[in-house]
């Protein structure tokens, strides 16, 4: 009744076949990354040291640390999520809760998804007019977060809309049973079941806005600078265009710094995600539903 | 004394909770309820009956003005809730808190079973933990549920079985304190004895409140309602005395015929 015929045989081959297909390009997409890390251990480890972190860069930025390029990130970081998740959030939340379904609400989706593929130049030149230039922001760290903001308003407002989306109409509409407002409805139902995935957004945020350059370059991040900013009009450094910078434009840097500076920046990177995942998964560790 | 007392109790009998007048529902050109009339009496449990696609359901969101969360419903019609007519009203959401809904499959919220049923009372303004605790232990223990979750209140809701979940949504529908009660096939994901133990919930809360029961059980409408009608393809067919329909005299064959089982 069981024996295994000629058939059996062949579809057990091609199954086994897709599946070691499969396999392997996955570990071929692992494969750059654990690449990358590795040599940016290997050729800049040995010079990440607690001086490094928070000494000025001397010498020329031969020499020396990058505290003022860790610390303008940290700066321009913070005050980039400042401007954007308030408004992401509450856009995400008038999209998916009160925008009745009509053409200017299709139209808006559609321009948020665009708005996520405009090349990160094109923001920065953007940047440059509105805020550099139009409201008088001068290059700063200002300009810098307002123009980084609106680049990633689309990673924050596509993750809490999808996150809002998720949780079930069955009871937003037994609240409305109640004769709860859509308000009290969001408030006391739909935002706090989906808040792991807004905070997803957010860490999402966080990283993309790390790591940009582009933007910051005109707007905001400076070359070198020999003291820290003191307050948001103020230009600073940034660690990705330290990177660039020691990279290619100055002269008689030793190979292991901007290995060293390259290895900060995706230590920073991952070191959100890490949180961000170890956060979503205790949010859904405590999942209602 | 005991004379006044029953003519007290007849005229609440006479009061009417709902007075529905000429009400269509249409779902874009699709009607789904056709001039249908009917009323419903204080203290009474209203039954309706009636097959798939009746508008039964449809009936019930007009009532409490869920249409609008539809938006290619459109309803004509009067309808008048304590003599107000709802389609005038501009604070529907006093009209729904006065309504509680109970729905085919039970919606536990994602909140704690406390937070279930202190959830209405909170949004109308209840704040102290003290009047929250009575009002929770009063509408569970009225929803046949206090004995089996007074020890774990602040697990999840939508954690307990088809059946609790049942009688956890009756109990936060009576923490809205509500003159209707509206309940749309509560038995579909219930078993046979937590069906029986709402009944008798039901029949104690008639004292207090007007029900309306739509029932896909047709002997569920009998052994409950004082009155049933009879929905058919977006029609009222007929509304009688429960008692008269189940035996035999009701007018329309087609009540009969569905009684009987012969087809629905």
């Amino acid at each position: 009744m069981f024996e295994i015929s000629e058939l059996n045989k062949r579809n057990r081959k091609t199954q086994k076949l897709f599946q070691i297909l499969f396999m392997m390009m996955t570990l071929l997409l692992i494969t750059p990354v654990l690449i990358i890390l590795g040599t940016l251990i290997y050729k800049g480890g040995s010079i990440i040291s607690v001086d490094f972190l928070f000494t000025h860069p001397t010498d020329g930025m031969t020499a020396g640390g990058i505290f003022p390029a860790l610390f303008g990130t940290v700066w321009i970081v913070a005050v980039a999520l400042l401007a954007s998740v308030p408004i992401g959030v509450a856009a995400a939340i008038y999209l998916s809760e009160y925008a009745p379904d009509n053409w200017l609400t299709r139209i808006i989706n559609l321009a948020i998804i665009n708005l996520a593929g405009v090349p990160s130049i094109v923001h920065a030149l953007f940047g440059v007019g509105a805020f550099v230039i139009f409201f008088k922001f001068g290059t700063s760290i200002l300009a810098a977060s307002l123009t980084l903001a609106i680049m990633t308003l689309p990673v924050v407002i596509v993750a809490s809309r999808e996150s809002l989306q998720a949780v079930p109409k069955a009871f937003r509409e037994a609240c409305w049973n109640m004769g709860a407002t859509r308000w009290q409805t969001i408030r006391r139902v739909v935002l706090p079941n989906a808040v792991s995935g807004i905070l997803t957004g957010v860490i999402l945020e966080v990283s993309r806005t790390t790591g940009e350059t582009a933007p910051i370059m005109f707007t905001g991040a400076a070359f070198f600078l020999p003291f820290l900013p003191q307050s948001v009009f103020d230009q600073t450094m940034a660690l990705s265009l330290h990177l660039f910078v020691v990279s290619t434009q100055v002269p008689g840097v030793p190979e292991e710094l901007p290995y060293g500076v390259a290895l900060v920046l995706i230590a920073m990177v991952l070191l959100m995600n890490s949180i961000s995942i170890a956060f979503r998964m205790y949010l859904r560790g405590k999942k209602k539903w | 004394m005991v004379s006044s007392a029953e003519a007290l109790v007849k005229d609440a009998n006479q009061t009417l909770k709902l007075d529905v007048r000429d009400l269509s529902i249409y779902y874009g050109d699709t009607p789904a309820l056709e001039n249908v009339t009917l009323d419903v009496r204080e203290h009474e449990i209203f039954g309706i009956i009636g097959p798939a696609n009746a508008g039964k359901t449809s009936f019930l969101k007009t009532l409490n003005r869920m249409d609008m969360f539809t938006s290619n419903m459109k309803v004509q019609g009067d309808i008048h809730f304590n003599g107000f007519d709802i389609q005038k009203t501009r604070n529907i959401y006093a009209l729904r808190s006065r309504i509680g809904v109970v729905f085919p499959l039970p919606v536990g919220l994602p909140l704690t079973i406390y937070e279930n049923v202190a959830l209405s009372p909170r949004l109308s303004g209840i704040r102290n933990k003290a009047d929250l605790d009575v009002i929770v232990e009063r509408c569970l223990t009225r929803a046949a549920l206090w004995d089996e979750v007074k020890d774990r209140l602040d697990s999840l809701g939508s954690l307990l079985s088809g059946g609790q979940q049942q009688r956890l949504t009756i109990a936060r529908a009576l923490s809205q304190e509500p003159d209707v009660l509206m309940l749309d096939e509560f038995s579909i994901a219930v078993d046979p004895v937590t069906t029986m133990r709402i009944e008798d919930v039901l029949k104690e809360l008639k004292s207090e409140m007007t029900i309306i029961l739509v029932t896909n059980l047709v002997q569920q409408a009998r052994r409950l309602a004082d009155r049933t009608a009879f929905f058919l393809e977006g029609k009222c067919v007929e509304i009688g005395d429960t008692e008269d329909l189940f035996t035999g005299n009701a007018k329309e064959q087609s009540t009969i015929d569905y009684i009987e089982g012969k087809f629905g």
